[in-house]
């Protein structure tokens, strides 16, 4: 599959979906829709430091109320913070199945993500490493991609203040904060939150630069172009097919 | 034969071993008593849990005494001195002389209990050398036959034994590996240069599994396959019972004497021999086999009941398992403290609202919330973090904050949510939070909060922190 240079508006799900839980059918109609996981598969995604998008895009693509592992390198954990229970659940997840792991070093959170991916009974397991470190190299990432997928638990690598080093990640992505849709009923306050998230390797499909938002009635994750300014409104397929 | 003689009887030159009727020869006076074997093991065990009573830790130290590790203790009773009278008192309550010494080593407590002139002594770690050096040779805790050899040297003190040139003691008494024939090892002991770690006495293991070995095994992989067989016979034993193994313990007995053993404990209680095994993944190689194990056992510490596990059509349960077998395994690498899951806690500070407690434990109850979902962040920071921010006075939202030496002007805010603090926990000077989620101009979402208002009488003007970060 690919995504379809022509899609404006994309609508991705981490279950299977039915017609009812996507919301712009006029837009499906013209394109497709993009399943950049269209199995579990490991992810890679670029965060930036004092911002913590990534992990709600992470947690977005998540079956709700499944049980998570999250493993922290130290340096996340103190520059970062630890995930929060009570904010979890604001994205589908349930905090009673959250196991929370906080290691020394990223070869304890390889470590620790590999162990998690011989339990079946977790729906995904989300690793957040700091930097550039040694023990996470290209055969590393490979592991973790090749038992992901015989094993069928999603992974999330969350990097932070990192190079794009090699990486056997299925796809990876560049994801930071983006100004949250607007409040209903407050026009002051922040709204529905939203990323911009950027693929810019991938196996399965092409590179590509979205608008995602969160919409957590459905707990789904939706895809749009970018494109609010009209001054840069050209086709989409320029944003769709960059890489 | 004498088992054992009283004071007086020891002053008319009675010795324990010796025979009756040549004891009634020298003294034709003496009572006999007829012995009760193991009696007065007994009593000592007894007595031993009794003086639990001035401190937590105590065990039999031979057949004539009791160890008391009353570290930290002795400030209960008034200060060492103190607590000796009072042991002198209960014993006396209970018929019974003591002798007592307080000591920095446990060598220095057994020497001045048996053989400093005063019946309780005392001694500080400076003066430790000074009260030693007058005691017998005997005071090291040595065997006979080197307390001879010693004497035999010109020996006759303690302080005569530390006065040799260590390097020439060190020569003669090379071979003799026993603690108790190498005065120079228990003179190290004695003054704190070796370590002498206390041995509680345990109470015994609920389930014990044994093998003993043909030949002496010391590799990883030969220790590895004992210890699958142990589990085995463990895990069928159990099945007996109807119990799970939540702590267990692998000792091996080295040939050459000596003990090497590793713990690993499980979240909750489990029979699965595969699980268990996998358990000491990685710590095999903490063992020290030596020359290598002759008897291996594997002991079951901690055990609850575990009834026999129904397997659902819907393998639900046994996916529960098996998160518990992950847990465990990620214990054994990381800590307990590492693994750690949110647990609600009744309260409305954030950091004492959700804590992350340690996977391991059982679910404890936690408190109904009733009431609206709180907007909380997805990520809260280990401290709250001071950021300098531009508001209007007195109470204004947040127009801008820097934070790690980075401005952010912010675009979007809500609140104030406003948290009071906790008066029955806190000081009387803690100042309220009015805590604001904002979103700056790049889109980045932050919950910050202001601690106290201008003019509330706790403080000056109030400081920013920065809380959490929200997706």
């Amino acid at each position: 599959m690919g995504m379809n240079g022509h899609s404006q508006k994309t609508v991705l799900a981490p279950d299977s979906r039915k017609g009812a839980n996507v919301r712009h059918a006029a837009d499906l109609r013209r394109g497709e829709t993009l399943r950049p996981f269209p199995k579990p598969q490991l992810a890679e995604l670029m965060g930036a430091t004092r911002d913590a998008g990534a992990a709600g895009f992470a947690l977005a693509q998540i079956p709700a109320g499944k049980p998570v592992l999250w493993v922290q390198d130290r340096m996340c954990a103190e520059e970062m913070g630890r995930p929060y229970g009570q904010g979890l659940e604001r994205f589908g997840a349930d905090r009673h199945k959250l196991i929370a792991v906080c290691a020394s070093d990223a070869a304890g959170v390889l470590w620790a993500m590999e162990e998690g991916l011989k339990c079946s009974a977790l729906a995904a397991v989300i690793g957040e490493i700091w930097g550039d470190p040694a023990a996470l190299d290209f055969t590393a990432t490979k592991r973790l991609a090749m038992r992901s997928e015989r094993t069928g638990i999603q992974v999330f690598l969350i990097r932070f203040a990192a190079g794009s080093s090699l990486s056997a990640a299925r796809s990876r992505w560049r994801v930071t904060s983006s100004i949250s849709a607007p409040h209903p009923y407050d026009p002051q306050a922040p709204g529905v939150p939203r990323w911009r998230a950027e693929l810019f390797r991938a196996r399965d499909s092409r590179p590509g630069l979205w608008e995602a938002g969160y919409d957590a009635k459905a707990h789904r994750l939706d895809l749009s172009s970018p494109l609010r300014d009209p001054a840069l409104e050209e086709p989409p397929l320029r944003y769709s097919r960059a890489g | 034969m004498i088992h054992g003689v009283n004071a007086i009887a020891a002053k008319l030159g009675m010795k324990r071993g010796a025979r009756v009727t040549d004891m009634r020869a020298l003294v034709p006076a003496i009572r006999v008593e007829d012995a009760e074997e193991g009696e007065d093991e007994k009593d000592l065990a007894r007595l031993s849990h009794w003086a639990r009573r001035w401190c937590p830790w105590t065990r039999t130290d031979d057949s004539d005494g009791l160890l008391l590790d009353t570290t930290g203790s002795d400030h209960l009773w008034g200060g060492e001195e103190a607590m000796l009278d009072d042991m002198a008192r209960a014993f006396a309550a209970a018929g019974l002389t003591i002798r007592a010494a307080v000591a920095p080593t446990t060598g220095a407590a057994w020497a001045l209990a048996r053989y400093a002139a005063k019946p309780r002594s005392m001694c500080t770690e400076d003066d430790l050398a000074e009260m030693l050096a007058l005691l017998p040779v005997a005071a090291l805790r040595i065997d006979a036959r080197t307390v001879v050899l010693l004497e035999r040297l010109g020996l006759k003190s303690v302080g005569a034994v530390a006065d040799v040139p260590r390097a020439a003691l060190v020569r003669r008494f090379r071979r003799d590996n026993a603690l108790s024939a190498n005065p120079v090892l228990r003179l190290d002991q004695a003054m704190g240069r070796l370590a002498e770690p206390l041995m509680a006495e345990e109470p015994p293991p609920l389930l014990r599994a044994m093998r003993r070995l043909a030949e002496p095994i010391g590799e990883l992989e030969s220790v590895r396959f004992v210890l699958a067989e142990l589990t085995g016979d463990v895990v069928r034993r159990m099945q007996e019972r109807g119990a799970g193994a939540r702590r267990l313990r692998l000792t091996g007995f080295r040939v050459s004497g000596g003990v090497s053993t590793v713990e690993v404990a499980t979240s909750r209680g489990s029979r699965e021999t595969a699980h268990l095994t996998k358990l000491f993944d990685g710590k095999l190689e903490t063992l020290d086999p030596g020359f290598g194990f002759e008897v291996m056992t594997l002991d079951v510490l901690v055990h609850e009941e575990l009834d026999g596990i129904q397997k659902e059509l819907t393998g639900e349960d046994v996916k529960d398992v098996e998160l518990f077998c992950l847990i465990d395994r990620l214990n054994t690498r990381f800590g307990p403290a590492a693994v750690t899951r949110p647990v609600a806690r009744g309260s409305h500070i954030p950091e004492r609202a959700e804590i992350l407690a340690p996977a391991r434990a059982q679910d404890a109850a936690e408190p109904v919330m009733i009431g609206r979902k709180l907007q909380r962040p997805l990520r809260l920071l280990r401290q709250p973090e001071e950021v300098r921010v531009l508001y209007s006075l007195p109470d204004g939202p947040p127009a801008q904050f820097v934070w790690r030496r980075k401005t952010h002007r912010i675009d979007k805010s809500e609140g104030p949510e406003r948290i009071a603090p906790e008066w029955w926990r806190e000081k009387s000077t803690a100042r309220l939070r009015d805590y604001y989620r904002i979103e700056d101009s790049e889109g980045r979402r932050y919950w910050i909060f202001r601690q106290g208002l201008p003019g509330d009488g706790r403080g000056g003007l109030p400081l920013w922190f920065i809380h959490g970060l929200d997706a």
